[in-house]
């Protein structure tokens, strides 16, 4: 489902003083679906340059990211828009929302985008809410005023809402309590179940080794301080 | 799949100056692009020359019409171009007052575009006004009341429905939130992004504002001198920009 050849990538920074700082070389990784891959090495490494770059979120310098039959490193702006929609879920270690937006809304847009219809959309993520605890006083209200804890869970009940066939987790059990932590690794072995390709960044070692394939070290491929 | 907007190689020069030039790019059906850059980048020389209010010096902007497909809105009679400003396109302008008719009453300002597409039934249109003002949260019993008596925020939301009550299939917007206060801009952008979303609106937003671009467009064109120096993906040319004066844009925002 995910097929990373040779990709290479560096950094330049012409305001201060054009340093190019050259990020990873010669990275290549195969995940199929149904498989969960955790990319490791120590912090600087580049595992989020690596998924930012599976994303379409930082432009690839060479080689090639296949996901499903689209190349993001060379793809349009609409094809990777496209990708995003309905194969490439992505959840970030961050919640960027509209502010304003209610908690509900946040987690059904995803399914709206899709085509779901919005009654069918806000059941889905009354389910998901519910099943990361978030209490339903809070479902009106913008996500944007929640602790950490609580804003990690939205966010991945909103990179759940749809069954996309490729899952980005960046620290998907990071802030979590070991209540929440239990239903993510359920929520993301039920991905696996149903045939999505992951690939995760853990620093959470048992969660790593609970739920992961196989391991995938960035080290290999540095080279240099990343940015 | 047909872009519905098409365009290419757009120049237009102020004497021996630029205003933009060797613009090219399609825009496809519920797309949202934004064009950011200073002033004086050519930012809005440029969308100007899209919508029909600056005629170029050179090159094409040809428009997916619902008749005869792809034309070319420069070389199209007046009458053309006009009929296509009342149907198919918008135009929001950054100061309301630039967009409505402010000694008119905030439904007549709705109900005028509906009659300039042939609307003539008094409470048909009276209700379509209604439910617009409703959409874009204008309580009904303000229907009779002028602009003037709006607060920015008001007017700039009753500037889209007058604009969107037609059903266009492209948007103009000219930095459609300046000048207004966050909290009245946080909610003019959940509204416009549900009406995109619904609509299957295709937009593009001229703004200077790299928050209002990364949460409304989908890509996005950086310009400089007149000159487009970097596209892509929005989220991609804010995180990982690749051109000298991107980056300085990018870096230069504040942090709250």
């Amino acid at each position: 489902m995910i097929s990373i050849e040779n990709v290479s990538k560096s950094f330049v920074l012409h305001n201060q003083g054009t340093a190019e700082i050259p990020v990873m070389q010669g990275a290549s990784l195969t995940v199929s679906a149904g498989e969960c891959v955790a990319l490791v090495g120590a912090s600087g490494a580049g595992k989020s340059t690596l998924m930012r770059m599976i994303y379409g979120n930082y432009l690839t310098a060479s080689g090639r990211i296949m996901v499903g039959d689209v190349d993001v490193a060379r793809a349009a702006p609409r094809e990777i828009i496209q990708l995003r929609r309905r194969t490439l879920g992505y959840v970030s270690q961050f919640l960027r929302v509209v502010p304003r937006v209610s908690t509900l809304d946040v987690v059904a847009e995803p399914l709206l985008a899709t085509g779901t219809d919005a009654d069918a959309a806000r059941t889905q993520a009354e389910t998901l809410l519910t099943r990361l605890n978030i209490p339903q006083r809070l479902w009106a209200l913008s996500p944007t005023t929640f602790s950490g804890g609580e804003q990690q869970r939205v966010n991945i009940a909103r990179g759940f809402a749809f069954p996309y066939p490729a899952l980005l987790l960046d620290e998907p059990t990071a802030s979590l309590d070991p209540t929440n932590r239990a239903t993510v690794l359920a929520m993301i072995a039920e991905a696996k179940t149903r045939g999505a390709a992951i690939i995760g960044i853990f620093h959470d070692h048992a969660a790593r080794d609970e739920i992961c394939d196989r391991q995938f070290d960035m080290t290999k491929f540095t080279m240099g301080p990343a940015a | 799949m047909t872009p519905l907007l098409q365009v290419e190689t757009i120049a237009k020069f102020y004497g021996s100056r630029i205003g933009c030039a060797d613009v090219s790019f399609d825009l496809y059906p519920g797309e949202v692009m934004g064009i950011v850059g200073e002033s004086g980048s050519g930012k809005s020389t440029l969308l100007n020359c899209l919508a029909g209010h600056l005629t170029p010096d050179r090159g094409a902007v040809r428009f997916d019409t619902r008749a005869q497909g792809l034309r070319d809105t420069i070389t199209m009679s007046e009458p053309e171009r006009r009929m296509l400003g009342r149907t198919d396109w918008a135009f929001v302008h950054q100061h309301a007052r630039d967009g409505l008719r402010m000694n008119v009453s905030a439904g007549g300002n709705v109900g005028e575009r509906l009659m300039a597409v042939n609307a003539r039934h008094y409470g048909d249109i009276r209700n379509e006004a209604i439910d617009w003002l409703g959409r874009v949260e204008i309580t009904e019993d303000r229907i009779d009341d002028r602009p003037t008596a709006f607060s920015g925020g008001m007017q700039q939301r009753l500037q889209i429905a007058r604009n969107l009550v037609t059903g266009p299939r492209l948007v103009f917007m000219d930095e459609p939130t300046g000048g207004l206060d966050v909290s009245v801009q946080a909610r003019l952008l959940d509204l416009l992004r549900g009406l995109v979303r619904e609509m299957n609106l295709s937009a593009i937003i001229v703004t200077h504002d790299l928050a209002v671009v990364r949460l409304l467009a989908d890509r996005l064109m950086v310009m400089k001198d007149g000159h487009v120096i970097e596209t892509g993906l929005t989220d991609q040319v804010l995180d990982d920009p690749q051109h000298a004066y991107t980056q300085l844009l990018v870096s230069s925002v504040l942090q709250v």
